[in-house]
């Protein structure tokens, strides 16, 4: 079972290909959190049964698989079928046994389970045909959703630790080095440091014992590549890390997990002791003389813990407050001993780099941001989901080619990037390549890939406001310009919001941003402030309007809006249910009412008007009305 | 803090001896404590301040930092909605009204009867189903204000 030499690794290559190959139809059920959510579990049991039941025929050797995240979670639970290719949407446990039925024995399309697509309306029968995929180019998702992330063979088959055994057997760990430089790779994690760079300077610091770690505190809300990596392929990220050790002499990792990210702790932890069964990872590696061994570390719940320096002291026990940045944690890091921090995705990439060479990798992207990068792509598009593109691909197309467009077809008005260290880019730059460079010249960042579309019924002002609120609660309070700076900006924000701002609150609210992008200690606090800054300079009319008009333009400050039925309203009586406080009067197939005293003006009417008949307009123009 | 009676410090010890007694082991130990106790009760806390030779106040430094944990006994059911930016922009805050609405609690309270506490959490990672919440360890995509008696009594699963 313990590979003892590359010879022994690539039989067991050869063995784990040639099982796949045996099966000759494979179930691929996706049980990501995003498919469980949707009951993918039961689904992939009642596969199992019902094929468990059939499959009496000698020569049908049916396999069913419960992958990773295929990344089109919003059409979950996805079926996939291989060798056909067929994908399945939205599948409910009750339709597994017609699917059997049907097309794993007769070989028949079930039409109504076919993904449709938004703009033309036609059913779609391949996976690779879908736009949401066809455009797509995965390197660091390879493997996710084709494998089963708790089988190491899956992986091996695939491909996985190919890339070890190269860097082990063939090079030297400064030519491993030298081919990640090659593929000119930068940091995923958000800030986009040459990732070579960082490894070299770890290296060429003194002393004997340096750590290799894996961040997966994957906080910055709307983003979650990181978790489908760690949960549908954790291999790439271990082979990554055991490339990365030897690399730089290190026999020590860690993996960071969010606490709230549990799917993921199991599917690492399993990998982990897989890995060491087959003795790729511990002691004596494919028995190369490396030794490396990784454990998991659950994080505490506390956003400031993706950052490096905040990371690597909760790793130490402590609290997770950042230092400044002028040590280096690759010369002094966990322990102050020299360390190695990389974001999942970049350590999920390192198998393939080394496997097809840096200059395969550096062939995709722009001049200074090369290969791909996965996005979260979610909000108010149609196709929400995962997605990884080569770096410089325009937002438009991933909005609307792969996204299909604005959910109800409403106006695009903005997409968010980068998390609350970044910003938000309006529809003028909608052409704009995304890469490091580009996002930041945008006012927003790369980030960790969160990309968050809003329509026109997106207030910027309370966008804004919620990045804060949201950076006031985790900011660790260690300095005074982010934790009192955030402070201030919110009670700013709240009496804008409450329509009692003034003039001059947005010159206020510049000063105390530059005031911290100034005096923050760590990346956090200084970036704090884009969110804020960014919807300023493209959205200062939204602002204004709060200030000087007391007007939501979007209809969504709740001091500040009111709502009414238009006499389009064709009486389906959707919005009479959907109100929570019963301020909504009128019988079915006539025109609706709204009762100012009791509307508290929380929008669920307009989420469910199928006729566009709710109108919202500001709220002191009742106030008006009543006194005529 | 609640007057808590003396735990059962049984579990503690062997929480302890899964970890080397230092301080790298602290926030591992305290999440295990937080598991098997619902909450870190204060004299457990001493415990582990003890054996892992850390001060007191470290540990409740870090007890208190981390949002994993509590000073004050859980419901049985913890009840959490996500509101990251995808759930927020997708109308989260109805559901933190609508908890507030049918259970009387609002978020970071436990119901007197110890049943459920509410939590808001900044982004479970699954915001394509947003908004989403989880009840206990299910988690309910693209959930609706109106189906939350269904979510609060099912806890558990069904097909959606």
């Amino acid at each position: 079972m313990r590979i003892e030499s590359r010879d022994q690794f690539e039989a067991l290559q050869t063995q784990a290909r040639e099982i796949e190959a045996g099966r000759s139809q494979q179930v691929l059920v996706c049980c990501g959190t995003g498919c469980l959510a949707s009951g993918a579990k039961k689904v992939a049991e009642a596969f199992a049964e019902e094929i468990a039941k059939r499959s009496l025929d000698a020569d049908v050797n049916l396999f069913v698989k419960s992958t990773g995240c295929h990344g089109f979670c919003e059409r979950g639970p996805l079926v996939a079928l291989q060798p056909s290719g067929i994908l399945y949407t939205k599948v409910k446990s009750g339709r597994v046994e017609e699917i059997v039925e049907k097309t794993l024995i007769g070989g028949e399309v079930i039409q109504g389970l076919l993904y449709k697509e938004p703009v033309s309306g036609d059913r779609i029968e391949q996976y690779d045909e879908i736009p949401f995929y066809k455009n797509q180019v995965r390197v660091a998702m390879r493997n996710i959703g084709r494998i089963d992330p708790t089988a190491i063979l899956d992986a091996i088959a695939e491909g996985a630790y190919a890339g070890l055994a190269k860097a082990l057997f063939e090079m030297t760990p400064d030519e491993v080095i030298d081919e990640v430089a090659g593929s000119g790779q930068r940091g995923r994690g958000g800030a986009g440091f040459n990732t070579a760079r960082k490894w070299r300077s770890c290296k060429s610091a003194p002393g004997d014992r340096r750590f290799v770690l894996c961040n997966g505190d994957e906080g910055d809300p709307g983003a979650f590549k990181d978790r489908s990596i760690m949960e549908g392929d954790p291999h790439s990220v271990l082979e990554g890390m055991i490339i990365g050790a030897y690399a730089l002499g290190a026999h020590e990792g860690w993996i960071y997990v969010r606490d709230e990210y549990p799917l993921a702790v199991v599917n690492l932890t399993i990998a982990l002791s897989e890995a060491r069964k087959y003795g790729l990872l511990g002691e004596n590696i494919m028995g190369s003389g490396f030794d490396f061994d990784i454990k998991i570390s659950r994080g505490g719940g506390a956003f400031v813990c993706g950052e490096s320096s905040a990371l690597m002291r909760s790793l130490e026990g402590k609290t997770g407050e950042p230092r400044a940045k002028y040590v280096h944690s690759t010369e002094k890091g966990l322990f102050d001993l020299p360390t190695v921090l990389n974001n999942v995705e970049t350590w999920a990439g390192i198998g393939a780099i080394i496997d097809r060479g840096g200059e395969w990798f550096a062939s995709m992207g722009t001049e200074k941001s090369k290969g791909t990068k996965a996005f979260s792509l979610v909000g108010k598009v149609k196709n929400t989901g995962l997605i990884e593109l080569p770096m410089g691909t325009t937002l438009r197309h991933i909005i609307y080619d792969i996204g299909g467009g604005i959910l109800k077809d409403r106006p695009f008005k903005a997409v968010q990037t980068g998390g609350p260290s970044g910003g938000c880019v309006p529809e003028e730059l909608l052409d704009l390549p995304v890469d490091y460079e580009k996002l930041t010249e945008a006012g927003s960042m790369m980030g960790s890939g969160g990309m968050i579309v809003m329509d026109d019924r997106t207030c910027m002002v309370d966008v804004s406001r919620f990045f804060l609120a949201f950076l006031e609660e985790e900011s660790c309070g260690k300095c005074t310009p982010c934790r009192e700076g955030l402070r201030q900006m919110l009670y700013v924000y709240d009496r804008i919001i409450d329509g009692k701002g003034r003039e001059g609150d947005l010159e206020l609210i510049e000063r105390l941003a530059a005031g911290m992008q100034l005096g923050s200690l760590c990346e956090l606090g200084k970036s704090a402030p884009n969110p804020v800054l960014s919807t300023l300079r493209y959205f200062r009319a939204e602002y204004e309007a709060h200030i000087r008009e007391h007007a939501c333009p979007a209809g969504v400050c709740r001091e500040l809006t009111a709502f009414e039925i238009k006499d389009d309203c064709d009486g389906c009586h959707l919005c009479f249910k959907a109100c929570p406080v019963d301020a909504i009067s009128g019988v079915i197939k006539e025109m609706h009412s709204i009762d100012h005293e009791t509307c508290i003006s929380c929008g669920a009417c307009v989420d469910v008007c199928p006729t566009d008949s709710i109108r919202t307009f500001p709220k002191h123009e009742i106030e008006k009305a009543e006194v005529v | 803090m609640a007057e808590t009676p003396c735990s059962d410090l049984s579990m503690t010890e062997d929480i302890l001896a899964k970890y080397p007694a230092e301080e790298p082991a602290l926030i591992q130990v305290l999440q295990d404590v937080h598991r098997a106790y619902n909450y870190l009760p204060c004299d457990v806390l001493e415990r582990v301040a003890e054996a892992l030779d850390v001060p007191l106040a470290k540990v409740f430094s870090v007890s208190t930092f981390y949002k994993a944990f509590s000073l004050e006994p859980q419901g049985d059911t913890i009840v959490k909605v996500c509101t990251g930016t995808a759930c927020h922009i997708r109308g989260a805050g109805q559901l933190v009204e609508e908890l507030e609405r049918q259970l009387g609690i609002g978020p970071d309270e436990t119901t007197e009867d110890l049943k459920f506490t509410v939590k808001t959490v900044n982004c479970v990672g699954a915001c394509a189903m947003a908004p989403v919440m989880i009840v206990g360890e299910k988690y309910w995509g693209s959930a609706k204000s109106a189906r939350m008696a269904k979510y609060l009594a099912e806890g558990g699963n069904d097909e959606n």
